[in-house]
């Protein structure tokens, strides 16, 4: 009856907080000047609610359970329930006992009673639990409450607790239950490419794990991902040029891409098939894209060579089809789209002359609707987001100077770089719901680049 | 040519007071005769005392000569270092731009003028230009239009007579300010272009007229 009495309590908190979360849309929901339509309209309480359990009398799968949570929080695809710890163990200890796993139910992992009904008085139409097994040392087993039924249980093995290996382990089985819950994987087991004081890291998307990728002392700049999550690319200064190197980032093996030995060479794009590189090269003949056959290691194919204009921040279409990128040809940087073999170049962003702020770094987004990028309104960067069907534009931030979109693979994620609390850091939006998060909170970020998905058995 | 005459005129007076000395047989004696013997003995004492004090100052002249000769040669010497310093300081005058412009401002015109004079009469000087920006704009952008700014000032070169292949150019975007900070004041300075010889900049000459 306590328990029940609890409940209701808690029901109420998380009610109220669904009130109050709008706050964090502010960002996206102002009414803007030039026409440009504001695309993010928050709708709160469609979200499901999303309940995980504690895990009574176990520190490692409590911390588990911590990750687990923050990632499902971060896929912005559920209202959370948060409880407090206590709390938290006792809807637990109304859970489904551990079972030792045995052939014909694995698929639930679970026997006995599940409280449905306390989880839906919590307002959580998912549940998940984590229980100790011995084989395989966890399993997460996601309850569709509504269903009044398990959905699915996913093995989570564990070397230890703390180290990189297993947070990419939990992070697997955390978009494992986005995917068992709402339907398509969520991007927890993802990295992020940031430039921090000159020097390449890769970083989780929970912020955790900063590793160094580039060389200490050498200023690199433009770091992408290769489309098979294991390499990278990059441009060092060195003596007075920027030469790209391809790097094995789990070896850290790399070597130079031969064109770029010599000029300025930067803002580089793998092509879908990951078997070309797309380069920018500013020279004495301006700054013109270039791409090179990185699989046959030879062929390099200039795309643009309009004597008066800069071009740049190449990006490919999933296809490979197109490459969009910016070009000042109208006079101020704007976004340009072409074939892959560089013709048929054309405006692709619209714009109005002597309106319309200058846009750069275009980024085609995973799944091919969209172009990001960012525009100066009123001498401010801030991110934008294109339909390509529609080619209609939409402003995403407006608080301090935000620049560089980088799309997570679930094209919903945008990372970009933001001042707008003093120093430029990584922040994430939703472009569902609006959601802001910081992503870093190191001396200064910049220059993202989000990696696709993390196959398994590689921790890049 | 010029440094010779002094000596030359020097030992020609020389050579005369030696010549009147010598030769003067004291005629208002009339005291006893010396014998012939003593008396060639006593001339030739007195020309070898004559000579003597020639050769001494002679040697004593061309020594002042020769200290004159290299003081001078000094002299010229620092001179040219002198020029070189003023004429790379010179060159070395950075040009500034407007905002996310690639534009030459008119008074930067003068400077690049000075630098073209500079180049004309320094064939065989070679320089590379670097394109700087403000923090403000795209940090990959800003390499582009570092590019520009740093090509605008070599077109303006170029365009006026000076070899492309002696100016190399170069971009390091926002990378590297001159001025920290973000006031206006910071980032007008930090939108430039920097000037420095390449090669053949040893001793440089002055442009005439200046």
């Amino acid at each position: 009856m306590r328990a029940t009495g609890g409940g209701r309590w808690f029901a109420g908190a998380i009610l109220l907080a669904v009130l109050v979360r709008p706050i964090h849309a502010q960002d996206t929901t102002r009414a803007l000047e030039q026409g440009v339509r504001v695309g993010i309209t928050y709708t709160p309480g469609l979200r499901p609610g999303m309940l995980v359990m504690g895990s009574p009398g176990s520190v490692v799968l409590d911390s588990v359970r911590a990750i687990l949570q923050r990632d499902l929080d971060y896929s912005d695809r559920f209202e959370m329930i948060f409880l407090p710890g206590a709390e938290s163990l006792m809807v637990a200890m109304t859970a489904p006992a551990p079972r030792p796993p045995s052939g014909g139910a694995a698929s639930s992992g679970v026997d006995g009673f599940v409280n449905y009904g306390l989880f839906e008085a919590l307002g959580a139409d998912y549940a998940v639990a984590i229980r100790a097994v011995p084989e395989t040392a966890a399993v997460v087993t996601v309850f569709d409450v509504r269903g009044r039924q398990p959905r699915r249980a996913i093995p989570l093995r564990l070397d230890s607790v703390t180290g990189p290996e297993s947070r990419l382990a939990i992070h697997r089985v955390s978009d494992e239950v986005v995917r068992a819950a709402a339907g398509a994987p969520g991007i927890a087991a993802t990295r992020l490419l940031i430039i921090e004081r000159d020097r390449a890291y890769r970083i989780d998307t929970d912020g955790a794990d900063a590793l160094p990728v580039s060389r200490a002392g050498v200023k690199a700049m433009s770091p992408v991902w290769a489309p098979d999550g294991r390499r990278v690319a990059y441009m060092e200064f060195a003596a007075g040029a920027g030469r790209v190197y391809v790097q094995n980032i789990a070896s850290g093996e790399r070597a130079l891409v031969p064109p770029t030995a010599q000029h300025l060479n930067y803002a580089l794009a793998f092509s879908p098939d990951g078997r070309t590189l797309a380069f920018t090269r500013s020279a004495e003949d301006g700054t013109h894209l270039f791409t090179y056959n990185l699989a046959e290691n030879c062929c390099v194919q200039r795309l643009t060579a309009d004597r008066f204009s800069d071009n740049l921040s190449p990006t490919f279409s999933p296809d490979g089809r197109r490459i969009a990128f910016s070009s000042n040809r109208p006079g101020t940087p704007q976004i340009y789209v072409m074939s892959a073999d560089g013709t048929g170049q054309e405006l692709f962003a619209p714009f109005d002359y002597g309106v319309t702020g200058s846009s750069h770094a275009p980024e085609w987004s995973p799944d091919g609707l969209n172009i990001a990028f960012h525009r100066d309104v009123a001498g401010i960067p801030q991110v934008f987001v294109m339909d390509v069907a529609s080619r209609r534009v939409r402003q995403l931030t407006s608080a301090g100077r935000n620049e560089d979109p980088t799309w997570a693979p679930d094209g919903r994620h945008l990372a970009f770089v933001s001042t707008r609390t003093g120093s430029r850091q990584v922040w994430i939006i939703d472009l569902d719901t609006g959601r802001v998060r910081q992503l870093t909170r190191l001396g200064e970020a910049r220059l993202p680049a989000w990696s696709p998905r993390i196959a398994e058995g590689t921790n890049p | 040519m010029r440094s010779m005459l002094p000596y030359a005129l020097g030992v020609a007076v020389l050579v005369t007071v030696a010549a009147c000395g010598g030769g003067q047989p004291a005629p208002q004696q009339v005291a006893p005769q010396p014998n012939a013997d003593s008396l060639a003995a006593a001339q030739a004492a007195a020309r070898a005392a004559a000579d003597a004090r020639m050769r001494d100052s002679l040697e004593r002249m061309r020594r002042a000569d020769e200290e004159r000769v290299s003081r001078m040669r000094e002299d010229s010497l620092a001179m040219m270092r002198r020029a070189t310093d003023e004429v790379r300081t010179m060159l070395a005058t950075r040009i500034h731009f407007d905002f996310d412009k690639s534009d030459i401002r008119p008074g930067d015109a003068a400077v690049l003028d000075q630098k073209l004079a500079i180049l004309q009469a320094n064939p065989g000087v070679t320089i590379e230009i670097v394109g700087h920006c403000d923090e403000r704009g795209s940090d990959e952008y800003n390499l582009a239009l570092g590019n520009r700014r740093a090509l605008a000032a070599r077109q303006y070169l170029v365009s006026r007579g000076i070899a492309a292949g002696r100016i190399n150019t170069r971009s390091m975007g926002e990378e590297q300010p001159a001025q920290m900070g973000s006031t206006e004041e910071a980032w007008a300075m930090n939108r430039r272009d920097e000037f420095t010889i390449a090669s053949g900049g040893d001793l440089l000459r002055r442009p005439p007229g200046m």
